[in-house]
């Protein structure tokens, strides 16, 4: 790979092998391999059966036309995108903003610090649970607030244009806090000096940010993006616990699909399904895995 | 590591036969903890737990020699993939309690689970719930629990108040829904779609199966021929319409969209709602929580358009089931001995209120039940009952329940909706392997 | 000038986010206090009359101390998990960070399938059985480490970039071999993406309610946030008692963060050292 090129003469310098045994890779490789690789193996073969509890029969592609046919997946396929791309987005915007706020010179930082993290640390169907009361349309607390000031709050889990959004909205809530911690740890990284040296060419604290932080902050911005847009592709765990998919089918994403055919019982369908939405999360992130590679050893 | 092949590449190769599945695992499995306890798998109702809780203290306290161990998974569609998971994977203990009708058919239940058909005590267990757990020859379970009506439970003092009748076809029903709006106070029908409730919007569906028979008599067997279907035959599609007839009209609840199932049977037994389409087994629910809301509420079957008797859609209660993997069935047989005779059903009743009349010969139901379990033992008694469409086919499709939500909530029509379920009835005909589809 | 300026939007940022991410948990402490017809009501009030005392018995004696045998399950579970992910995601790491070849990708595409492929659950049971370790703890524990690695590789084969070769090469030749080079060399200095990575992953795999379900079944086995699940039904009319359930399992997590947050931000210092 690309770095290969770039630690080649110092390769020569010594000799890797003896510093860096590849059996180092043995007890992870072993526990992986035969508790998710094999698995996962056998159920790409499962994809190509009708496979239920009366056993499983070869059947070719015809669960995959069937997955594409399912009346509802189109919707899914989008409201996937539009989740994954509005999670990760948010928590790049507001990680980034939140980390250079928490790093700067404020009272209570280690109190901020502290309270923007704590979401991540509750659990996803603590957090469901809790948000579906807050968001109840007539006795939620969030919409008696906003009876208060006069404004009539929406069906934020019951408005089918609305229900997606504000699971979206409780995601980036539950998640910003890991994003600001690793802006937070590529900030502190950032030596002093370049702070200093941009001071003395006259920067404001906008410039600062956008030609002096922004850049140096790739790793820790591609990370965020990387983790947040696998997570919120694959992510059905809170849209399960707060709407099901619903009102109908109109929060389902492919995942909650696919997860409702394998409760029915339909596994092969469902290990279709599981191909797809591998290949759709390899097509999204495979190419910006790459280019965002590229981008580093640029840097 | 090697060996972990063995269990999976040869039975991928050979198409897996589910029989061959059950019995090499069983081998590898543990199946239940054999320390001499009995475990058996039930849902985490309050209904089932209360009810199996007062058969195994009945039966403990007989044999004192005998621990019983209730393990309790998830209910709903979670706790359906459980109960497969765990016998597809041997896993599953002495006994298990579940549906019958086509949520048991869709467990394979001839390589699964054991023929009880050859026990005595299944003799005193009637041929109607028999029906209901029968694949082949076999006959599968032991019914734990009562006859359950499907239909329109009703507030008492509403109808007493408002001097209505109950309606016996489905312009009354609309009629007197018309009454209750106009008299302001409550709201005419209450639906909850709320978190993990959505499955109460079927019953408009499912609970007008004995007015879609009493129009087409030939329906379930057409139906599971694939020669009908919901879309193209109007008795059955009546019941998707009902529902975008009753939302249209203004007759919901506001907050129909949040409610849950617990909060809709509060707001019933309150009179903020007069009428609940649902499940008699709601009465134990609302026993647990509300003793005094039962005596509330009366029941009538769904109305239908034609103007014959009216009669009520019924439901078989639950059943425990014995599974193949079980290598030492002998104290998992004397309980479900012990559950199919009428001390069975004598510690059922001490137990839990009774809602309905017994499976099991010889059972009596005691005389001073609230009105709601009575209107329903008067439709029982007059002959004027039809089973739900999932004990008369296993062809049941997964997604009623978000469809019906969406048809309850205004997202999709009638028509489109019956069109939509028919696709999804369609995948799970497949599943199973059915002729014709 | 500053220091006005930082005391002013340290101000308004303590509101605002005592509103966003305060109120939220307030609500959950407050629910739990209530008896059950007041915390029916779901209102965002003071109780009328405290009953945290009593819900907090209530929900610690269901089900015959479930909850108690829960937490030792999880803690154990935890515990375990992370120690192993820990070691064997950083030797990962280090490894394809310091050593490219043409395993590299491989090892690289292995490390995004995990990120991507839902598990199989099945098929994984099936190896559990073949291993005689279905419905163990330790088979869990392995389970739970097979799905953590990805996340935890990453992080470190990142991290390890930040260390300086010149690292590596003094140990050598002072004659560190290749295990005493990586555990008493390089892991001190990844201390700072330990911590976040322990923080993270003991969170997951702390509130994880899929993988007990399916691979550790079982009320023996039963994990805290199995409790929750399993109440969760139970306790629809008992808001007071569910909320009381999510207040004692998101506890011990709080416990932690405030107990390492001063080793997570003397680890992020200690890494700026380094650039």
């Amino acid at each position: 790979m690309t770095t290969t090129a770039l630690s080649a003469p110092r390769e020569r310098r010594r000799d890797p092998r003896r510093h860096y045994p590849m059996w180092f890779y043995l007890p992870a490789a072993a526990v992986y391999g035969v508790l998710f690789i094999v698995p996962t193996v056998a159920s790409l073969y499962f994809a190509f059966t009708r496979w239920n509890l009366s056993g499983a029969e070869f059947i070719g592609f015809e669960n995959f036309a069937l997955f594409f046919r399912e009346p509802y997946l189109f919707q899914g396929l989008v409201n996937t995108l539009i989740y994954g791309a509005l999670t990760s987005g948010l928590k790049v915007v507001l990680g980034l903003l939140l980390g250079v706020f928490l790093t700067s010179q404020i009272i209570a930082r280690g109190y901020l610090r502290s309270v923007v993290f704590f979401p991540v640390l509750v659990s996803t169907v603590g957090i469901g649970v809790t948000f579906a009361v807050l968001m109840d349309p007539s006795d939620g607390l969030i919409n008696r607030a906003l009876a208060v000031i006069g404004v009539d709050g929406p069906g934020w889990l019951t408005d089918p244009n609305l229900a997606l959004v504000s699971v979206a909205l409780v995601d980036v809530w539950k998640g910003v806090g890991l994003a600001t911690l690793i802006y937070i740890a590529g900030i502190v990284a950032i030596p002093q000096e370049y702070f200093e040296a941009a001071k003395v060419d006259g920067a404001s604290s906008c410039q600062n940010l956008r030609f002096v932080i922004l850049p140096l902050l790739w790793p820790a911005t591609s990370t965020v993006i990387v983790l947040s847009l696998i997570g919120g592709l694959r992510s059905f765990d809170l849209i399960w616990t707060m709407t099901q998919g619903g009102p109908g089918f109109t929060s389902d994403v492919v995942a909650s699909v696919i997860f409702k055919q394998y409760q029915a019982g339909f596994w092969g369908l469902s290990s279709a399904g599981n191909v797809v939405l591998f290949l759709l999360v390899s097509a999204v992130m495979v190419p910006l895995y790459w280019l965002m590679g590229r981008k580093e050893v640029e840097r | 590591m090697h060996s972990t092949h063995r269990p999976l590449l040869p039975r991928a190769a050979a198409g897996a036969a589910a029989a061959v599945l059950a019995a090499g695992l069983a081998a590898c499995s543990t199946g239940g903890d054999d320390d001499g306890t009995l475990n058996i798998l039930i849902d985490n109702s309050e209904a089932t737990g209360s009810l199996m809780q007062a058969l195994v203290d009945a039966y403990t306290e007989a044999h004192p020699d005998v621990e019983i161990e209730l393990e309790i998974r998830p209910g709903g569609t979670e706790g359906d993939n459980i109960v497969k998971t765990r016998l597809q994977t041997g896993d599953m203990p002495d006994l298990f309690f579940y549906n019958s009708g086509s949520l048991l058919q869709a467990l394979n239940p001839s390589q699964m689970l054991t023929d009880l058909s050859g026990e005595t005590y299944l003799d005193s267990v009637t041929d109607t719930f028999k029906d209901g757990v029968t694949s082949g020859d076999a006959v599968h379970g032991v019914p734990v629990g009562q006859a359950i009506g499907g239909g329109v439970l009703y507030n008492l003092a509403a109808y007493e108040e408002l001097g209505l009748e109950v309606p016996t076809t489905w312009d009354e029903f609309m009629a007197n829904n018309q009454a209750i709006l106009d008299a302001g106070t409550a709201a005419p029908v209450i639906q909850t779609y709320g978190t993990e409730s959505a499955w109460t919007s079927q019953l408009f569906v499912l609970a007008d199966n004995y007015n879609v028979l009493a129009a087409e008599p030939d329906w379930a067997d057409a139906y599971t021929a694939n020669e009908a279907h919901f879309a193209d035959t109007p008795a059955a599609l009546a019941g998707f319409e009902h529902l975008q007839e009753v939302a249209e009209a203004g007759y919901l609840n506001e907050d129909f969209a949040s409610l849950t199932y617990n909060e809709g049977l509060a707001a019933l037994v309150a009179g903020e709602g007069v009428h609940y389409p649902i499940l008699t087994n709601a009465l134990t629910e609302i026993e647990a929580v509300d003793p005094e809301g039962v005596d509330q509420l009366g029941f009538f079957g769904l109305p239908g358009d034609a103007p014959a008797e009216a009669g009520v859609t019924t439901w078989l209660p639950g059943a425990l089931y014995l599974p193949q993997t079980n290598e030492d069935p002998g104290p998992a047989q004397d309980f479900l001995a012990f559950v199919a005779s009428t001390e069975g059903c004598d510690a059922q009743t001490a137990g839990v209120s009774v809602i309905g009349p017994y499976f099991i010969d010889g059972c009596t139901v005691p005389s001073d039940v609230p009105p709601a379990v009575a209107q329903l033992q008067a439709y029982f008694d007059a002959g004027l009952t039809a089973p739900a469409l999932e004990f008369l086919s296993p062809v049941k499709g997964p997604a009623l329940e978000q469809i019906t939500v969406e048809v309850g909530s205004g997202i999709r029509s009638a028509a489109d909706a019956a069109a939509l379920y028919d696709e999804d009835v369609k995948k799970q005909a497949q599943q199973l392997g059915l002729e014709g589809w | 000038m500053k220091r006005t300026k930082g005391v002013a939007s340290g101000l308004i940022a303590i509101v605002l986010s005592a509103v966003v991410f305060l109120v939220p948990f307030a609500f959950i402490v407050l629910t739990a206090s209530k008896t059950r017809g007041e915390a029916a009501l779901r209102e965002f009030s003071l109780p009328s009359e405290w009953a945290i005392w009593e819900n907090f018995l209530a929900v610690v004696q269901a089900r015959d101390y479930m909850l108690l045998a829960a937490f030792v399950n999880s803690t154990i579970l935890t515990v375990a998990s992370i120690v192993l992910m820990v070691v064997l995601a950083a030797m990962v790491g280090y490894v394809m960070q310091r050593r490219p070849n043409r395993w590299t990708p491989l090892a690289n595409a292995l490390v995004l399938a995990g990120l991507i492929i839902p598990p199989a659950v099945v098929p994984t049971i099936w190896v559990l059985q073949g291993l005689g370790l279905f419905r163990t703890l330790p088979g869990l524990v392995l389970i739970e480490v097979a799905y953590g690695l990805s996340f935890c590789v990453l992080l470190f084969r990142a991290f390890v970039a930040t260390i300086p070769r010149e690292v590596d090469e003094a140990a050598v030749i002072d004659g560190a071999g290749p295990v005493r080079l990586f555990f008493q060399v390089i892991l001190p200095l990844l201390r700072s993406v330990i911590w976040t990575v322990v923080i993270v992953q003991a969170v997951a795999v702390f509130n994880d309610f899929q993988n007990p379900l399916y691979f550790l079944p079982g009320d023996d086995h039963a994990t805290v946030q199995l409790t929750l699940y399993n109440f969760r039904s139970q306790y629809t009319t008992q808001w007071n008692l569910l909320f009381m359930d999510i207040l004692l399992i998101t506890v011990p997590p709080l416990i932690m963060y405030a107990f390492f947050n001063r080793q997570i931000v003397a680890g992020l210092t200690s890494g700026a050292v380094k650039g």
